[in-house]
């Protein structure tokens, strides 16, 4: 589990986090929503270590990250996978070479074992006989799959996933969104998706948390966010003309 | 002084960073080989063409553009004008590369994943090219000289001469002097190469302005600490 609290973060003069209490729970799918520029990248790259935070404190089960020193930092990373926007695949190695670099960093295994590992978290995402090409030779989804198999390759505890819909198509989308959901399941992770796909929402937001003008507006289940009072969170899925027409039926 | 600071801690995995000392070996080092040669043999004919029509007075012995020559091209030439050169092709390349997984998380996900980017990343850069600038170098003067031997040989100055001035009034300490300078400049190019590839903000128009910077400013830092060399080591 991931606990925030009081996390605010600026750069400069400008404020971007105003102070954020949430929780993302293990085993379940957490996502974190709100309109583009609303600050759900700088949120998630706050909760893994990539921004320094200014104030508050984030806890991965009950230690606060804050109070690691680098070793123990470092550590923690190797029970993290995250899956970046532009899928972030290092592209003069191999698909292999990228699913396996954590586990040739950190891990003691054979060569076989690794060879092995590559296979089952590429074979989890539904690819087959990539392993020696490049990712610029593949698609947009099998990129975001291949940065999937990647995170899942050191079998994290937590697993961190930026816009992972943002550029595909909806079909695409669907799969990537079951997916990651799997996944959860499967592996027990804690799993936090910063998305503003409202299907994603409603697929697999088993946690949602809305984020809107640097605060936390909302924080529900995919079930309760069509039935919300809540102003700010209809305002934000009822922007889209589809919802709009599945409202008024 | 921050970002070298974190360049030179302890490798998470040896074999994973010997690997990148390799191919950044063969990237920067080796494949600089070809236009390293070719310039040095060409610049150290120039040299001695150069020499030879300034000294063309029958009261100086021609051995004396041989030593000129030599001079030139183990004090000067090959130490700082090749490094200028490298400054060009190495520092661009070094900072476009990190610029470019600046821009695209990559640099990101390697920090996520628990590596420390900045050593992996850099630290073998700056080792292959410290071990492989002194090479290059000796390799160039070599060349250069080679370059003069073949002006002689056109018919600019006598061959035995050429041959004879070379050897005269030899001092090894000039080559350790550009051994030195070659070690340093080698050392500047990287980091300051890396540092601005390391922390490009924006998306590919800042990392090409800043492969620009990369390439003035190491060669500034080049030509500055040149002087200052001089004048530790030879003054």
């Amino acid at each position: 589990m991931i606990e925030v609290n009081g996390l605010k973060k600026g750069f400069g003069d400008r404020v971007i986090l105003k102070g954020i209490d949430a929780d993302f729970h293990k085993g379940r799918t957490n996502l974190i929503i709100g309109q583009s520029g609303g600050g759900k990248t700088v949120f998630l790259k706050s909760l893994v270590g990539l921004h320094d935070i200014d104030e508050g404190e984030i806890s991965y089960d009950g230690v606060a990250l804050g109070s690691l020193n680098r070793k123990e930092r470092k550590d923690l990373r190797t029970r993290m996978g995250m899956v970046f926007q532009g899928n972030a695949l290092f592209d003069s190695l191999t698909i292999e070479e990228n699913v396996t670099f954590a586990l040739n960093m950190f891990s003691d295994m054979s060569e076989s074992e690794k060879r092995d590992r590559a296979n089952f978290c590429l074979e989890r995402v539904n690819l087959k006989n990539v392993n020696q090409q490049y990712p610029a030779e593949l698609s947009g989804g099998m990129q975001k799959r291949v940065a999937i198999a990647r995170a899942i390759s050191m079998n994290p505890q937590y697993l961190f996933c930026d816009e992972p819909n943002s550029g595909l198509d909806p079909k695409t989308a669907v799969v990537i969104d079951k997916l990651l959901s799997e996944l959860t399941e499967e592996f027990n992770m804690t799993t936090v998706i910063n998305t503003h796909d409202m299907n994603s929402v409603i697929e697999i937001g088993d946690n949602i948390i809305f984020i809107k003008d640097g605060f936390k507006a909302w924080q529900g289940s995919g079930e309760e966010i069509l039935s919300t009072d809540n102003e700010d969170i209809k305002d934000f899925i009822y922007s889209s003309e589809i919802f709009r027409r599945i409202r008024n039926k | 002084m921050v970002l070298l600071g974190r360049t030179f801690r302890k490798p998470e995995n040896l074999r994973m960073y010997y690997q990148a000392f390799m191919r950044d070996l063969d990237l920067l080092g080796y494949n600089s080989l070809a236009i390293v040669s070719v310039i040095s043999i060409f610049v150290g004919a120039v040299v001695t063409i150069q020499t030879a029509f300034n000294l063309d007075d029958p009261f100086i012995p021609q051995y004396y553009i041989a030593i000129a020559t030599r001079e030139s091209i183990i004090l000067e030439f090959s130490p700082t004008m090749v490094s200028l050169i490298l400054a060009g092709k190495v520092g661009s390349n070094i900072a476009s590369t990190l610029g470019s997984m600046r821009v695209s998380e990559q640099i990101d996900a390697l920090e996520v994943m628990g590596v420390n980017p900045a050593a992996y990343l850099i630290a073998p850069k700056v080792v292959s090219m410290v071990i492989f600038n002194p090479i290059l170098i000796t390799i160039s003067m070599f060349l250069g000289l080679v370059g003069g031997y073949l002006a002689s040989v056109g018919g600019v100055m006598g061959v035995d001469d050429y041959i004879y001035g070379l050897q005269l009034d030899f001092d090894a300490y000039h080559i350790t002097y550009a051994l030195i300078k070659s070690f340093v400049f080698g050392f500047l190019i990287v980091s300051i190469s890396a540092y601005f590839g390391f922390y490009v903000k924006g998306g590919a128009i800042e990392v090409g302005i800043n492969a620009t910077k990369a390439v003035v400013a190491s060669s500034v830092a080049v030509i500055v600490s040149n002087y200052f060399l001089t004048q530790i080591l030879l003054v």
